[in-house]
């Protein structure tokens, strides 16, 4: 048993993965994933398209059933939890999707005070103050009358953030918050998540592939490549580090280019392993 | 042999497909009756405004299609009845198939134009754009939030519809009887009244509320699995669309006949 080996201590890790193993249908995604997110760091997720690294988030919010593995979060393992158990820390946490997945038949307003109008039975006054302050808090005052199709995506993201913030949630999960974003209104996004851990000391996890993000938030980084983690660690050791797929990533260089049918037909097939069945025979 | 394993498979599909509507069925009305002892009360807001949506904006369209059925069915009935010189039985031949088949029916087929694709393009469009994902991490459950105001609409609403819809439709009847059968509107809605029974109208109410039932499930279920893409929702709301017409005429089977044999007894 390694040191997290007893994750429900309040000083260990915040979330802790072992083995994490999650398949869409038949083709599994995931091969076995385990890190440590610490409290109060920002953990970022790195990968490229189709490593696998916005199943794991989707799993670690409890959107995608593990096969197998353990994700221990505020000491219940998340993969063998009750629905009721699992909304009860679902209103411990806040999620920030890619294209905000704001609800286009409310206005911002209505979209932030959502979770609050549901789990809480604050009066309207209360919700009211809090709806003011969390939009105070993303630099939207003054848009809680807006439709979200009256916004920008960058504003749109930022409302997002705003709702996510709602339930004053301890953790705190992006999805890809610079995606379709030019790089300035991405800056935004990025200055905005580093305000609120420094205000609020929130554990976060950032999906994302942009590099300069990434290492602009990051206190830590994971790079996971075809459902596997690759590398883990600081900023500086991930720059620092020799392993070549890192490099590659981090340096950003094309994957050698598709020369042959048969290299192409083994490069769509290679993430799916013999011996797991019908998947695996129908591609052979 | 093939053909009995691919009628085999789409027989086990077609149960599978009617086990997911009424699994999804049971939830919503889960959430309707039971949850609100637990502490979970129905979003009657949702409800109504889903109401007023689904019902009082499809009176428009609803009037003018069973107002020209109704005129339809007297025009087609006195084909036949003016031979017997019995012009006089258009009432009660357009009354009976309004109110125990045509108005439900028809009432029916313009909700799903109007609601059931709208339900499930509604869903789909939210499914891509990861709002039913935003809900579930909220610890909001989608079909309590989504799915079973819009049951409670329809399941409300397709029976006050049927009901604009027969009258409607014996007002169309009407119209041809005054001007060429020798009735007055008076006289004509009273002959309407008279050869009706509220077996009649109540049968028709029934099979309206099964009707809406069936809508609902089909749309919502279509649109809670579309895929990813803008091209998924068309698709889903497409399918949608079809599985509703067939399952009501289906449903429609089943209740007439079974009040016909429930009413022979």
């Amino acid at each position: 048993m390694d040191q997290a080996g007893n994750p429900a201590v309040s000083s260990g890790p915040m979330i802790s993965l072992r083995n994490l193993r999650v398949s869409y249908g038949e083709r599994e995604i995931l091969h076995g994933i385990s890190f440590d997110v610490m409290r109060g760091e920002t953990l970022v997720i790195l990968g490229g398209s189709g490593s696998g690294k916005s199943t794991l988030l989707r799993t670690l919010v409890g959107l995608e059933k593990p096969d197998s593995g353990e994700i221990w979060l505020k000491g219940k393992n998340i993969a063998a939890i009750s629905g009721s158990e699992m909304d009860e820390i679902r209103k411990k946490i806040g999620m920030s999707f890619q294209g905000g997945a704001l609800f286009g038949s409310m206005t911002v307003g209505e979209n932030v005070a959502l979770p609050l109008r549901e789990h809480t039975k604050l009066e309207d006054s209360t919700i009211e103050i809090i709806l003011r302050l969390k939009l105070d808090q993303v630099g939207l005052s003054g848009y809680e009358n807006y439709m979200p199709s009256q916004l920008s995506g960058g504003m749109k993201k930022r409302a997002a953030v705003a709702r996510a913030l709602a339930m004053d949630p301890e953790i705190l999960f992006f999805d890809e918050p610079s995606a379709g974003l030019d790089p300035i209104i991405a800056a935004g996004v990025d200055e905005l998540i580093l305000e609120l851990k420094k205000a609020f000391h929130m554990t976060v996890i950032v999906v994302t592939h942009e590099l300069a993000s990434a290492f602009m938030i990051a206190d830590r980084m994971v790079l996971i490549d075809k459902g596997i983690v690759v590398a883990i660690g600081t900023t500086e050791e991930m720059r620092a580090s020799t392993h070549p797929r890192v490099r590659q990533f981090l340096d950003r260089i094309a994957e050698p280019e598709v020369s042959q049918e048969l290299d192409y037909l083994q490069m769509l097939t290679e993430d799916i392993r013999p011996g797991r069945g019908a998947a695996g025979k129908r591609s052979a | 042999m093939e053909l009995a394993n691919q009628i085999g498979g789409s027989v086990t599909d077609g149960l599978a497909y009617l086990g997911a509507l009424a699994s999804l069925a049971g939830r919503a009305a889960y959430f309707a009756f039971v949850a609100p002892f637990t502490g979970k009360p129905v979003r009657v807001q949702r409800a109504i405004s889903q109401a007023m949506q689904v019902g009082v904006r499809a009176l428009p369209i609803l009037s003018l299609i069973t107002f020209f059925i109704g005129l339809i069915l007297a025009l087609q009935a006195a084909y036949e009845l003016r031979k017997f010189g019995a012009l006089n039985f258009v009432a009660s031949a357009v009354a009976i198939s309004m109110t125990r088949e045509l108005g439900p029916l028809i009432t029916a087929i313009v909700v799903i134009g109007r609601s059931g694709s709208a339900f499930a393009a509604e869903i789909g469009t939210m499914k891509v754009t990861e709002e039913i994902d935003a809900l579930e991490t909220m610890a909001i459950n989608p079909i309590h939030f989504l799915v079973t105001p819009k049951f409670l609409a329809m399941a409300v609403m397709l029976p006050c519809l049927t009901i604009w819809a027969n009258s409607m439709g014996i007002l169309g009847g009407a119209l041809f009887g005054v001007a060429q059968a020798d009735f007055t509107w008076a006289r004509y809605v009273q002959a309407s009244l008279d050869a009706l029974f509220l077996r009649d109208i109540v049968t028709g109410l029934i099979k309206s509320v099964m009707f809406g039932v069936t809508i609902t499930a089909v749309g919502c279920h279509e649109g809670l699995s579309t895929g990813a893409g803008a091209e998924q929702v068309g698709q889903a709301t497409t399918r949608a669309v079809v599985i509703s017409i067939f399952l009501v005429i289906f449903v429609d089977v089943i209740f007439t006949a079974l009040f016909f044999f429930v009413s022979a007894r």
